[in-house]
Protein backbone atom coordinates (compact mmCIF):
# COMPACT_ATOMS: atom_id res chain seq x y z
CA UNK A 1 0.00 0.00 0.00
CA UNK A 2 1.13 3.55 -0.58
CA UNK A 3 0.80 6.10 1.15
CA UNK A 4 0.61 9.89 -0.07
CA UNK A 5 1.60 12.53 2.29
CA UNK A 6 -1.08 15.35 2.06
CA UNK A 7 -0.01 19.12 3.47
CA UNK A 8 -2.88 21.18 4.17
CA UNK A 9 -2.27 24.69 4.84
CA UNK A 10 -5.42 27.14 6.25
CA UNK A 11 -5.31 28.86 9.22
CA UNK A 12 -8.70 27.94 9.94
CA UNK A 13 -8.57 25.34 13.05
CA UNK A 14 -11.91 23.66 12.26
CA UNK A 15 -10.75 23.24 8.03
CA UNK A 16 -7.86 21.08 9.01
CA UNK A 17 -8.71 18.81 11.63
CA UNK A 18 -12.16 18.44 8.81
CA UNK A 19 -9.51 17.48 6.25
CA UNK A 20 -7.20 15.30 8.29
CA UNK A 21 -10.44 13.68 9.97
CA UNK A 22 -11.47 12.78 6.02
CA UNK A 23 -8.13 12.10 4.75
CA UNK A 24 -7.17 10.02 7.10
CA UNK A 25 -9.78 7.51 6.51
CA UNK A 26 -10.14 7.79 2.23
CA UNK A 27 -8.23 5.44 -0.08
CA UNK A 28 -8.09 5.43 -3.57
CA UNK A 29 -7.61 2.27 -6.00
CA UNK A 30 -8.34 2.25 -9.54
CA UNK A 31 -8.30 -1.28 -11.69
CA UNK A 32 -5.09 -0.47 -13.41
CA UNK A 33 -2.97 0.49 -9.93
CA UNK A 34 -1.03 -2.40 -8.27
CA UNK A 35 -1.77 -0.82 -5.09
CA UNK A 36 -4.70 1.36 -3.05
CA UNK A 37 -3.82 4.65 -1.51
CA UNK A 38 -3.87 6.02 1.74
CA UNK A 39 -3.29 9.47 2.87
CA UNK A 40 -1.27 11.15 5.49
CA UNK A 41 -2.43 14.66 6.51
CA UNK A 42 0.45 17.43 7.94
CA UNK A 43 -1.13 20.51 8.79
CA UNK A 44 0.14 24.38 8.86
CA UNK A 45 -1.68 27.07 10.30
CA UNK A 46 0.38 29.49 7.88
CA UNK A 47 2.41 29.68 5.37
CA UNK A 48 5.38 29.92 6.80
CA UNK A 49 4.87 26.75 8.61
CA UNK A 50 3.77 25.45 5.20
CA UNK A 51 7.44 26.03 3.81
CA UNK A 52 9.37 24.35 6.98
CA UNK A 53 6.98 21.06 6.33
CA UNK A 54 7.59 21.43 2.48
CA UNK A 55 11.14 21.40 3.03
CA UNK A 56 11.30 18.51 5.42
CA UNK A 57 8.68 16.44 4.79
CA UNK A 58 8.28 16.75 0.81
CA UNK A 59 4.55 16.31 0.69
CA UNK A 60 2.87 14.51 -2.48
CA UNK A 61 -0.03 17.03 -2.25
CA UNK A 62 -0.64 20.68 -1.02
CA UNK A 63 -3.79 21.64 -0.06
CA UNK A 64 -3.11 25.56 -0.01
CA UNK A 65 -5.27 28.42 1.68
CA UNK A 66 -4.56 31.93 -0.39
CA UNK A 67 -5.78 34.07 2.36
CA UNK A 68 -3.29 33.03 5.55
CA UNK A 69 -2.21 35.71 8.21
CA UNK A 70 1.76 35.75 7.10
CA UNK A 71 3.01 35.27 3.13
CA UNK A 72 -0.38 34.27 1.01
CA UNK A 73 -0.95 30.82 -0.49
CA UNK A 74 0.60 32.17 -3.51
CA UNK A 75 3.94 32.85 -2.64
CA UNK A 76 3.84 29.22 -0.75
CA UNK A 77 2.88 27.85 -4.40
CA UNK A 78 5.90 30.28 -5.85
CA UNK A 79 8.43 28.55 -3.79
CA UNK A 80 7.33 25.08 -4.45
CA UNK A 81 7.10 26.25 -8.40
CA UNK A 82 10.94 27.95 -8.03
CA UNK A 83 12.39 24.95 -5.87
CA UNK A 84 11.02 22.34 -8.72
CA UNK A 85 9.41 19.72 -5.93
CA UNK A 86 7.23 17.34 -7.51
CA UNK A 87 4.28 18.61 -5.74
CA UNK A 88 0.82 18.59 -6.57
CA UNK A 89 -1.03 22.25 -5.57
CA UNK A 90 -4.68 22.56 -5.31
CA UNK A 91 -5.93 25.76 -3.71
CA UNK A 92 -8.48 26.08 -1.30
CA UNK A 93 -10.62 29.74 -2.36
CA UNK A 94 -14.18 30.99 -1.68
CA UNK A 95 -16.33 31.39 -4.73
CA UNK A 96 -15.73 35.33 -4.05
CA UNK A 97 -12.04 34.62 -5.04
CA UNK A 98 -12.54 32.56 -8.19
CA UNK A 99 -10.07 34.87 -10.46
CA UNK A 100 -7.45 34.37 -7.27
CA UNK A 101 -8.07 30.42 -8.10
CA UNK A 102 -7.75 30.60 -11.52
CA UNK A 103 -4.60 33.24 -11.71
CA UNK A 104 -3.04 30.54 -9.28
CA UNK A 105 -4.03 27.41 -11.52
CA UNK A 106 -1.96 29.20 -14.53
CA UNK A 107 0.66 29.58 -12.19
CA UNK A 108 1.15 26.03 -11.56
CA UNK A 109 -1.91 24.71 -8.84
CA UNK A 110 -3.45 21.46 -10.47
CA UNK A 111 -6.62 21.92 -9.10
CA UNK A 112 -8.64 24.32 -6.95
CA UNK A 113 -11.37 23.09 -4.35
CA UNK A 114 -13.93 25.33 -3.69
CA UNK A 115 -14.59 26.65 0.00
CA UNK A 116 -16.90 25.56 2.29
CA UNK A 117 -16.77 21.72 0.79
CA UNK A 118 -18.54 18.45 1.30
CA UNK A 119 -16.26 15.51 2.22
CA UNK A 120 -17.77 14.19 -0.64
CA UNK A 121 -16.40 17.01 -2.62
CA UNK A 122 -12.84 17.06 -1.46
CA UNK A 123 -12.52 13.16 -1.87
CA UNK A 124 -12.85 13.42 -5.47
CA UNK A 125 -10.34 16.32 -5.94
CA UNK A 126 -7.83 14.44 -4.01
CA UNK A 127 -8.93 10.83 -6.10
CA UNK A 128 -8.08 13.16 -9.44
CA UNK A 129 -4.69 14.47 -8.12
CA UNK A 130 -4.09 11.02 -7.01
CA UNK A 131 -4.87 9.62 -10.42
CA UNK A 132 -2.81 12.67 -12.28
CA UNK A 133 0.48 12.14 -9.41
CA UNK A 134 0.22 8.55 -10.52
CA UNK A 135 0.35 8.65 -14.01
CA UNK A 136 2.97 11.45 -14.37
CA UNK A 137 5.03 8.87 -11.96
CA UNK A 138 4.42 5.94 -14.15
CA UNK A 139 5.15 8.11 -17.75
CA UNK A 140 8.18 9.24 -15.93
CA UNK A 141 9.63 6.11 -15.02
CA UNK A 142 8.55 4.10 -18.34
CA UNK A 143 10.53 7.04 -20.25
CA UNK A 144 13.88 5.83 -17.90
CA UNK A 145 13.09 2.16 -18.71
CA UNK A 146 12.80 2.93 -22.61
CA UNK A 147 16.00 4.83 -22.38
CA UNK A 148 17.54 1.84 -20.62
CA UNK A 149 16.40 -0.90 -22.93
CA UNK A 150 17.89 1.37 -25.75
CA UNK A 151 20.76 1.43 -24.18
CA UNK A 152 21.29 -2.41 -24.00
CA UNK A 153 20.13 -2.99 -27.32
CA UNK A 154 22.86 -0.70 -28.51
CA UNK A 155 25.24 -2.27 -26.81
CA UNK A 156 24.50 -5.88 -27.04
CA UNK A 157 24.31 -4.86 -30.93
CA UNK A 158 27.64 -3.25 -31.02
CA UNK A 159 28.88 -6.70 -29.41
CA UNK A 160 27.18 -9.23 -31.41
CA UNK A 161 27.78 -7.61 -34.28
CA UNK A 162 31.67 -6.73 -33.88
CA UNK A 163 32.30 -10.36 -32.45
CA UNK A 164 32.54 -12.02 -35.59
CA UNK A 165 34.73 -9.56 -37.85
CA UNK A 166 36.97 -9.34 -35.14
CA UNK A 167 37.27 -13.33 -35.62
CA UNK A 168 37.47 -13.53 -38.98
CA UNK A 169 40.03 -10.89 -39.03
CA UNK A 170 41.99 -12.45 -36.57
CA UNK A 171 41.92 -15.82 -38.57
CA UNK A 172 42.92 -13.90 -41.80
CA UNK A 173 45.56 -12.20 -40.16
CA UNK A 174 47.02 -15.56 -38.78
CA UNK A 175 46.35 -16.95 -42.76
CA UNK A 176 48.24 -13.62 -44.13
CA UNK A 177 51.29 -14.23 -41.25
CA UNK A 178 51.26 -17.85 -42.33
CA UNK A 179 51.14 -18.61 -38.95
CA UNK A 180 50.47 -22.40 -39.60
CA UNK A 181 53.26 -22.63 -42.53
CA UNK A 182 52.49 -22.43 -45.88
CA UNK A 183 50.37 -25.39 -46.36
CA UNK A 184 46.72 -24.21 -47.57
CA UNK A 185 45.67 -27.38 -45.97
CA UNK A 186 47.20 -26.83 -42.70
CA UNK A 187 44.44 -23.29 -42.75
CA UNK A 188 41.20 -25.99 -43.56
CA UNK A 189 39.35 -25.49 -39.61
CA UNK A 190 40.13 -21.58 -39.69
CA UNK A 191 38.63 -21.20 -43.28
CA UNK A 192 35.65 -23.52 -42.13
CA UNK A 193 35.40 -21.59 -38.55
CA UNK A 194 35.71 -17.98 -40.64
CA UNK A 195 32.49 -19.03 -43.20
CA UNK A 196 30.63 -20.54 -39.78
CA UNK A 197 31.06 -16.67 -38.34
CA UNK A 198 30.02 -15.02 -41.67
CA UNK A 199 27.29 -17.10 -41.91
CA UNK A 200 25.77 -15.93 -37.98
CA UNK A 201 26.76 -12.47 -38.91
CA UNK A 202 25.00 -12.56 -42.15
CA UNK A 203 21.37 -14.48 -39.84
CA UNK A 204 22.08 -11.21 -37.46
CA UNK A 205 21.83 -8.90 -40.30
CA UNK A 206 18.49 -10.49 -41.94
CA UNK A 207 17.00 -10.77 -38.31
CA UNK A 208 17.88 -6.86 -37.98
CA UNK A 209 16.26 -6.02 -41.14
CA UNK A 210 13.08 -7.97 -39.91
CA UNK A 211 13.46 -6.18 -36.93
CA UNK A 212 13.42 -2.73 -38.52
CA UNK A 213 10.42 -4.07 -40.84
CA UNK A 214 8.28 -4.51 -37.45
CA UNK A 215 5.60 -1.82 -38.05
CA UNK A 216 3.76 -0.26 -35.42
CA UNK A 217 -0.04 -1.32 -36.90
CA UNK A 218 -0.74 -3.99 -39.12
CA UNK A 219 -0.88 -2.69 -42.46
CA UNK A 220 -4.52 -3.01 -43.63
CA UNK A 221 -4.18 -2.93 -47.80
CA UNK A 222 -1.47 -6.30 -46.76
CA UNK A 223 -4.31 -8.15 -45.12
CA UNK A 224 -5.06 -11.25 -47.20
CA UNK A 225 -6.41 -14.54 -46.27
CA UNK A 226 -3.84 -17.01 -45.78
CA UNK A 227 -3.93 -20.79 -44.78
CA UNK A 228 -1.37 -21.59 -42.27
CA UNK A 229 -0.97 -24.78 -43.34
CA UNK A 230 0.06 -24.01 -46.81
CA UNK A 231 2.36 -21.10 -45.59
CA UNK A 232 4.33 -23.78 -43.13
CA UNK A 233 4.59 -25.77 -46.33
CA UNK A 234 6.44 -23.00 -48.15
CA UNK A 235 8.56 -22.28 -44.83
CA UNK A 236 9.58 -26.32 -44.99
CA UNK A 237 10.83 -26.16 -48.15
CA UNK A 238 12.93 -23.11 -47.56
CA UNK A 239 14.58 -24.62 -44.19
CA UNK A 240 14.85 -28.15 -45.70
CA UNK A 241 18.19 -27.83 -46.83
CA UNK A 242 19.50 -27.30 -43.35
CA UNK A 243 17.23 -30.04 -42.47
CA UNK A 244 18.77 -32.44 -44.51
CA UNK A 245 22.34 -31.16 -43.26
CA UNK A 246 21.35 -32.43 -40.03
CA UNK A 247 19.43 -35.03 -40.34
CA UNK A 248 15.85 -33.84 -38.96
CA UNK A 249 12.81 -34.86 -40.47
CA UNK A 250 9.67 -32.50 -40.88
CA UNK A 251 6.01 -33.46 -40.39
CA UNK A 252 2.84 -31.62 -41.08
CA UNK A 253 -0.06 -32.38 -39.64
CA UNK A 254 -2.57 -30.48 -40.86
CA UNK A 255 -5.73 -31.55 -37.92
CA UNK A 256 -8.72 -28.80 -39.14
CA UNK A 257 -8.59 -26.30 -41.83
CA UNK A 258 -8.35 -22.53 -40.33
CA UNK A 259 -8.07 -19.55 -42.41
CA UNK A 260 -6.20 -16.17 -40.47
CA UNK A 261 -6.33 -12.96 -41.99
CA UNK A 262 -2.78 -11.03 -41.89
CA UNK A 263 0.39 -9.76 -43.87
CA UNK A 264 1.97 -12.44 -46.12
CA UNK A 265 5.40 -11.12 -45.22
CA UNK A 266 4.65 -10.89 -41.36
CA UNK A 267 3.30 -14.55 -41.16
CA UNK A 268 6.43 -15.38 -42.91
CA UNK A 269 9.01 -13.87 -40.03
CA UNK A 270 6.96 -16.07 -37.64
CA UNK A 271 6.64 -19.46 -39.31
CA UNK A 272 10.98 -18.77 -40.71
CA UNK A 273 11.44 -18.29 -37.22
CA UNK A 274 9.69 -20.67 -35.23
CA UNK A 275 10.97 -23.80 -38.26
CA UNK A 276 14.30 -22.57 -38.26
CA UNK A 277 14.78 -22.46 -34.25
CA UNK A 278 13.18 -26.12 -34.35
CA UNK A 279 15.49 -27.24 -36.81
CA UNK A 280 18.83 -25.80 -35.64
CA UNK A 281 18.53 -26.28 -32.21
CA UNK A 282 17.52 -30.21 -32.68
CA UNK A 283 19.51 -33.25 -32.35
CA UNK A 284 21.54 -34.94 -35.08
CA UNK A 285 18.76 -37.54 -36.78
CA UNK A 286 15.67 -35.55 -34.99
CA UNK A 287 12.25 -34.53 -35.76
CA UNK A 288 9.90 -31.50 -35.93
CA UNK A 289 5.82 -31.74 -35.65
CA UNK A 290 3.93 -29.18 -36.99
CA UNK A 291 0.57 -29.40 -36.00
CA UNK A 292 -2.25 -26.74 -36.76
CA UNK A 293 -5.24 -26.71 -35.55
CA UNK A 294 -8.35 -24.35 -34.47
CA UNK A 295 -9.59 -23.84 -30.82
CA UNK A 296 -12.27 -21.63 -30.69
CA UNK A 297 -11.84 -18.41 -32.48
CA UNK A 298 -7.48 -19.02 -32.52
CA UNK A 299 -5.92 -20.66 -35.17
CA UNK A 300 -2.71 -22.71 -33.70
CA UNK A 301 -0.03 -23.39 -35.00
CA UNK A 302 2.70 -25.49 -32.86
CA UNK A 303 6.04 -26.52 -33.66
CA UNK A 304 7.96 -29.21 -31.58
CA UNK A 305 11.30 -30.38 -32.10
CA UNK A 306 13.01 -33.12 -30.15
CA UNK A 307 16.39 -30.98 -29.33
CA UNK A 308 17.90 -29.38 -26.38
CA UNK A 309 15.19 -27.65 -24.67
CA UNK A 310 15.12 -25.33 -22.76
CA UNK A 311 15.40 -24.88 -18.81
CA UNK A 312 12.35 -22.90 -16.78
CA UNK A 313 14.64 -20.13 -16.15
CA UNK A 314 15.64 -19.36 -19.90
CA UNK A 315 12.33 -19.41 -20.57
CA UNK A 316 11.28 -16.40 -18.34
CA UNK A 317 13.00 -14.52 -20.49
CA UNK A 318 13.53 -15.99 -24.29
CA UNK A 319 11.40 -13.57 -25.59
CA UNK A 320 13.05 -10.29 -25.01
CA UNK A 321 15.30 -8.82 -27.37
CA UNK A 322 19.21 -10.18 -27.81
CA UNK A 323 18.36 -13.30 -25.47
CA UNK A 324 20.78 -15.85 -26.73
CA UNK A 325 20.81 -18.67 -24.49
CA UNK A 326 24.58 -19.40 -23.40
CA UNK A 327 25.57 -22.82 -22.72
CA UNK A 328 27.60 -25.70 -23.96
CA UNK A 329 25.23 -26.71 -26.11
CA UNK A 330 24.23 -23.48 -28.05
CA UNK A 331 27.85 -22.27 -28.20
CA UNK A 332 28.09 -23.32 -31.50
CA UNK A 333 25.04 -22.78 -33.02
CA UNK A 334 24.76 -19.29 -34.78
CA UNK A 335 21.91 -16.97 -33.38
CA UNK A 336 21.37 -13.36 -33.23
CA UNK A 337 18.97 -13.49 -30.47
CA UNK A 338 16.66 -11.49 -31.89
CA UNK A 339 13.97 -14.20 -33.65
CA UNK A 340 11.89 -14.86 -30.99
CA UNK A 341 11.06 -10.67 -30.04
CA UNK A 342 10.26 -10.29 -33.26
CA UNK A 343 7.93 -13.22 -33.11
CA UNK A 344 6.41 -11.83 -30.08
CA UNK A 345 6.29 -8.64 -31.33
CA UNK A 346 4.17 -9.58 -34.29
CA UNK A 347 2.15 -12.25 -32.76
CA UNK A 348 1.19 -9.26 -30.60
CA UNK A 349 0.10 -6.86 -33.35
CA UNK A 350 -2.14 -9.40 -34.51
CA UNK A 351 -3.83 -9.71 -30.94
CA UNK A 352 -2.14 -13.54 -30.83
CA UNK A 353 0.33 -15.32 -28.88
CA UNK A 354 3.09 -17.09 -28.37
CA UNK A 355 4.20 -19.63 -25.86
CA UNK A 356 6.85 -21.99 -25.04
CA UNK A 357 6.74 -25.30 -22.95
CA UNK A 358 9.87 -27.34 -22.85
CA UNK A 359 12.16 -29.68 -21.07
CA UNK A 360 15.91 -29.70 -21.28
CA UNK A 361 17.46 -32.43 -23.22
CA UNK A 362 13.77 -33.60 -24.25
CA UNK A 363 12.56 -30.94 -27.23
CA UNK A 364 10.58 -27.53 -26.66
CA UNK A 365 7.08 -26.54 -27.88
CA UNK A 366 6.20 -23.48 -29.57
CA UNK A 367 2.32 -22.82 -29.61
CA UNK A 368 1.49 -19.32 -31.41
CA UNK A 369 -2.30 -18.18 -31.46
CA UNK A 370 -3.36 -15.82 -33.90
CA UNK A 371 -7.49 -14.99 -34.31
CA UNK A 372 -8.86 -16.85 -37.10
CA UNK A 373 -9.63 -14.30 -39.76
CA UNK A 374 -13.01 -12.24 -39.30
CA UNK A 375 -16.26 -12.85 -40.63
CA UNK A 376 -17.39 -10.26 -42.92
CA UNK A 377 -20.48 -8.38 -41.73
CA UNK B 1 66.15 -18.22 -16.32
CA UNK B 2 62.92 -16.83 -15.98
CA UNK B 3 59.95 -19.01 -15.52
CA UNK B 4 57.18 -18.74 -18.17
CA UNK B 5 54.49 -16.36 -16.99
CA UNK B 6 51.27 -17.72 -16.76
CA UNK B 7 48.09 -15.61 -19.09
CA UNK B 8 44.51 -16.47 -18.08
CA UNK B 9 42.14 -16.16 -20.67
CA UNK B 10 38.73 -15.68 -20.46
CA UNK B 11 35.99 -15.59 -23.20
CA UNK B 12 33.07 -17.23 -24.77
CA UNK B 13 33.96 -16.62 -28.28
CA UNK B 14 35.67 -19.70 -29.16
CA UNK B 15 37.60 -18.27 -32.44
CA UNK B 16 38.55 -15.29 -30.30
CA UNK B 17 39.53 -17.54 -27.55
CA UNK B 18 41.87 -19.66 -30.22
CA UNK B 19 43.67 -17.17 -31.36
CA UNK B 20 44.79 -15.47 -28.16
CA UNK B 21 45.97 -18.63 -26.68
CA UNK B 22 48.14 -19.30 -30.09
CA UNK B 23 49.23 -15.58 -29.94
CA UNK B 24 50.34 -15.84 -25.99
CA UNK B 25 51.71 -19.46 -26.74
CA UNK B 26 53.94 -17.79 -29.68
CA UNK B 27 54.65 -14.85 -27.83
CA UNK B 28 56.56 -17.63 -25.27
CA UNK B 29 53.55 -17.25 -22.64
CA UNK B 30 52.10 -20.33 -20.28
CA UNK B 31 48.07 -19.54 -21.15
CA UNK B 32 45.16 -21.25 -19.03
CA UNK B 33 41.73 -20.34 -20.77
CA UNK B 34 38.46 -20.63 -19.88
CA UNK B 35 34.75 -19.92 -21.98
CA UNK B 36 32.72 -18.80 -19.32
CA UNK B 37 32.66 -17.06 -16.16
CA UNK B 38 31.59 -19.87 -14.42
CA UNK B 39 34.63 -22.16 -15.82
CA UNK B 40 36.90 -19.39 -14.65
CA UNK B 41 35.44 -19.29 -11.54
CA UNK B 42 36.10 -23.24 -10.80
CA UNK B 43 40.07 -22.24 -12.07
CA UNK B 44 40.91 -19.62 -10.32
CA UNK B 45 39.86 -21.91 -7.12
CA UNK B 46 43.54 -23.66 -7.70
CA UNK B 47 45.24 -21.74 -10.05
CA UNK B 48 46.81 -18.24 -9.54
CA UNK B 49 48.05 -17.05 -12.61
CA UNK B 50 50.47 -13.87 -13.37
CA UNK B 51 48.00 -12.03 -15.39
CA UNK B 52 44.19 -12.11 -16.41
CA UNK B 53 42.96 -11.03 -19.92
CA UNK B 54 38.90 -10.79 -19.62
CA UNK B 55 36.07 -10.64 -21.97
CA UNK B 56 33.19 -8.45 -20.67
CA UNK B 57 29.90 -9.84 -22.09
CA UNK B 58 29.65 -13.70 -21.07
CA UNK B 59 27.10 -15.18 -19.83
CA UNK B 60 25.89 -12.19 -18.25
CA UNK B 61 26.41 -8.59 -19.71
CA UNK B 62 29.08 -7.84 -16.72
CA UNK B 63 30.49 -11.21 -16.71
CA UNK B 64 33.92 -9.61 -16.98
CA UNK B 65 33.84 -7.30 -14.16
CA UNK B 66 32.46 -9.87 -11.61
CA UNK B 67 35.47 -11.84 -12.73
CA UNK B 68 37.78 -9.02 -12.67
CA UNK B 69 36.30 -8.49 -8.94
CA UNK B 70 36.65 -11.75 -7.98
CA UNK B 71 39.79 -12.37 -9.02
CA UNK B 72 41.27 -9.13 -7.35
CA UNK B 73 39.58 -10.30 -4.38
CA UNK B 74 41.46 -13.21 -4.34
CA UNK B 75 44.88 -12.15 -5.45
CA UNK B 76 45.10 -8.48 -4.90
CA UNK B 77 48.36 -7.94 -6.73
CA UNK B 78 46.75 -9.57 -10.11
CA UNK B 79 47.25 -7.55 -12.96
CA UNK B 80 43.80 -7.87 -15.10
CA UNK B 81 43.27 -6.54 -18.59
CA UNK B 82 39.50 -6.40 -19.57
CA UNK B 83 38.92 -6.44 -23.42
CA UNK B 84 35.38 -5.90 -25.29
CA UNK B 85 33.72 -5.46 -28.49
CA UNK B 86 31.27 -3.28 -26.80
CA UNK B 87 32.44 0.21 -28.33
CA UNK B 88 31.49 3.64 -27.09
CA UNK B 89 29.86 3.96 -30.49
CA UNK B 90 26.98 2.92 -28.82
CA UNK B 91 27.50 5.33 -26.32
CA UNK B 92 28.53 3.07 -23.97
CA UNK B 93 32.29 3.33 -23.17
CA UNK B 94 33.71 2.23 -20.28
CA UNK B 95 37.51 3.86 -19.54
CA UNK B 96 39.52 3.92 -17.06
CA UNK B 97 40.12 7.51 -17.42
CA UNK B 98 38.46 8.73 -14.40
CA UNK B 99 39.09 8.29 -11.07
CA UNK B 100 35.28 7.35 -10.12
CA UNK B 101 35.61 4.74 -13.21
CA UNK B 102 39.11 3.14 -11.58
CA UNK B 103 37.35 2.54 -8.36
CA UNK B 104 34.11 0.36 -9.65
CA UNK B 105 36.24 -1.16 -12.34
CA UNK B 106 39.33 -3.31 -10.72
CA UNK B 107 40.88 -3.73 -13.97
CA UNK B 108 44.67 -2.13 -15.00
CA UNK B 109 43.72 -2.11 -18.40
CA UNK B 110 40.58 -1.53 -20.71
CA UNK B 111 40.87 -2.38 -24.39
CA UNK B 112 38.53 -3.01 -27.38
CA UNK B 113 38.83 -5.92 -29.14
CA UNK B 114 40.09 -5.60 -32.78
CA UNK B 115 43.15 -5.26 -30.90
CA UNK B 116 46.51 -6.25 -32.87
CA UNK B 117 48.17 -9.29 -30.97
CA UNK B 118 51.37 -6.40 -30.78
CA UNK B 119 49.11 -4.43 -28.89
CA UNK B 120 47.78 -6.52 -26.37
CA UNK B 121 51.54 -8.20 -25.67
CA UNK B 122 52.91 -4.81 -25.51
CA UNK B 123 50.16 -4.11 -22.72
CA UNK B 124 50.88 -7.32 -21.04
CA UNK B 125 54.34 -6.95 -20.99
CA UNK B 126 53.79 -3.31 -19.31
CA UNK B 127 51.56 -4.78 -16.61
CA UNK B 128 53.65 -7.67 -15.95
CA UNK B 129 56.54 -5.07 -15.75
CA UNK B 130 58.79 -7.23 -18.39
Amino acid sequence: MAELKVLIVDDEAGIRSGVSRILNRFRVTYPFMDEAYTYKVLEAETGEKGLEIIDSEQPDIVLLDNKLPGISGVEVLDYIKQKNYDIVVAMITSYASLDVALRATRDGATDFIPKPFTPQELKSSIENITKQQYLKRITSRMKEEGKKIRFRFLSVLSHELKSPLNAVEGYLNMMRDREAGNDINDYAEMIERSIQRIQGMRTLIMDLLDFTKIKLEVKKDKVVELDPALLMTQCVETINPLAIQKDVSIVIEKKSDVIISADEEDMNIIFNNLLSNAVKYNKEGGQVVITIDREGNDAVMEVKDTGIGISSEDQQVLFNEFVRIKNDKTRNIAGSGLGLSIVKKIADLYQGSITVASRPDEGSVFKLKLPVRQEKE
Amino acid sequence: MNKKKTVFVVDDDPDYLFQTVVHLEKAGYNVISAVSQKEAEDIIDTVKPDIALLDLMMEQDDSGFILCYKLKKKYPDLPVIIATSVSKETGLSFGLDSEEERRWIKADAYLEKGVRAEQLNDEIKRLLKI
